[in-house]
């Protein structure tokens, strides 16, 4: 099973979320927290934060319709959704929410609702890129070590193997003479 | 050569009202060595420990007299909460004649300095700016050392305190809880930010990075106007 093409595949999708400026280096600082007692801890923060971005986005818009002009109320939503970001390294997603936070200081109704909209677009790119990149390191497992130990071990296997077989052969040899013990 | 007894882990009580940092700081602390209890409101905080609102002014509750015992070694709390912000929760546990002793550390995503003072000043021990890292985690353990240690030595404590603080430090040093960034002598003369730091590391480090921080989060009070609200 040839996982190395995935690999490289899942590496390039990682790199590129960062190249293009969606992920920033706190994301990588939630990879640090990912171990042998927690292996799935960035795919379940990617989980929550989608959950959480999502119900977030949804309560802003209610309160745009609802309270029309409340720059008060939708930048302390934008203020949880800005720090949802943050913490998840969300750069592109953070910037809108930024902006939009910008437009409720200068108290602008259409600069609010075109930075949401592009806030809800990179919601989605990220959204879909990240489930791109985790669908292809769940098909390729990080298991490179443990498939290079086992390459080794046979190895080392097959090399004792070999040693074992010359000695026989040294013992046992050309006819009478076997191996005495010294005396 | 004596051989290390392992003790406990230090428990830390963490209160976030977001999950989703409620999830990290959870992380962050288990893979420092914590053991750890989250809560989503300063309300829930003060259930775990044993306080009540009501209560929490009045001095006669005592750790000993609880039905159940809670040792908690360290309190670290989000500032903008609904309801009971960090804030708040501060001063109840500050008031509290059984928990005033416990380190606070207050977390937020806004780098303003006024508030950064008024929770130090009400007896923070430390403001760490979000996201935290990993690396904030090693900034936990000589808050709890040190409190633990006044408890079974106070006057010597505070000889030892007094001879930690900055001799640079303009602020008030009257308190031995107050962390204030160390050496760099323009701290007090920029006053647009403040490195919380352990007196005895690399603080240096770490003020270069709060900066680096606050450039990339561009969240100066100064800059634009924002609606005024609660946090």
């Amino acid at each position: 099973m040839d996982y190395s093409n995935l690999r490289r595949q899942a590496a390039s999708l990682k790199k590129g979320l960062f190249d293009q400026g969606h992920l920033d280096e706190q994301f990588r600082q939630v990879e640090d927290l990912q171990d042998e007692a927690s292996p799935n801890f960035v795919e379940e923060v990617v989980v929550v934060f989608f959950k959480d971005s999502g119900r977030l986005i949804s309560n802003l818009e209610q309160a745009l319709e609802k309270y029309p002009r409340d720059f008060n109320r939708w930048d302390a939503y934008m203020q949880q959704l800005k720090g949802s970001c943050s913490s998840i390294g969300a750069s592109r997603m953070k910037n809108e929410c930024m902006s939009f936070r910008d437009n409720c200081g200068q108290r602008s109704v259409e600069g609010c609702m075109g930075s949401l909209q592009k806030l809800k677009r990179e919601h989605a790119i990220l959204r879909q890129k990240l489930e791109s990149y985790f669908q292809v390191t769940l098909e390729a497992p990080p298991c490179q070590s443990w498939c290079h130990d086992r390459w080794i071990i046979s190895i080392n296997l097959l090399t004792d193997v070999c040693m074992f077989t010359m000695q026989l052969l040294r013992q046992v040899g050309p006819a009478g003479a076997a191996t005495r013990p010294a005396m | 050569m004596a051989v290390a007894i392992a003790e406990a882990p230090f428990h830390v009580l963490a209160v976030d009202d977001s999950v989703l940092d409620r999830k990290l700081i959870e992380r962050l602390l288990k893979t420092s060595s914590f053991q750890v209890t989250t809560v989503d409101s300063g309300t829930k905080a003060l259930e775990f420990l044993g306080l009540h609102d009501e209560d929490a002014s009045i001095s006669s509750v005592h750790a000993d007299q609880l039905d159940v015992e809670v040792n908690v070694n360290l309190i670290i709390t989000d500032y903008c909460m609904p309801g009971m912000t960090g804030y708040d929760l501060l001063k109840k546990i500050k008031e509290s004649s059984s928990f005033r002793d416990i380190p606070v550390v207050i977390m937020s995503s806004e780098n303003i300095p006024s508030r950064i003072n008024r929770c130090l000043e009400e007896g923070a021990n430390e403001f760490f700016l979000k996201p935290v890292r990993l690396s904030d985690m090693s900034k936990l353990k000589p808050h709890i050392m040190k409190s633990r240690c006044k408890e079974h030595c106070h006057q010597d404590e505070d000889l030892l305190s007094n001879s930690e603080t900055n001799p640079t430090n303009n602020s008030s040093s009257s308190s031995d809880t107050i962390t204030i960034s160390s050496s760099n002598p323009t701290d007090n003369s920029s006053g647009d930010t403040i490195s919380s730091s352990n007196p005895t590391d690399n603080s240096s480090g770490d003020s270069s990075n709060i900066r680096k921080r606050k450039a990339a989060d561009d969240e100066i009070l100064t800059k634009t106007s924002r609606p005024n609200h609660n946090c």
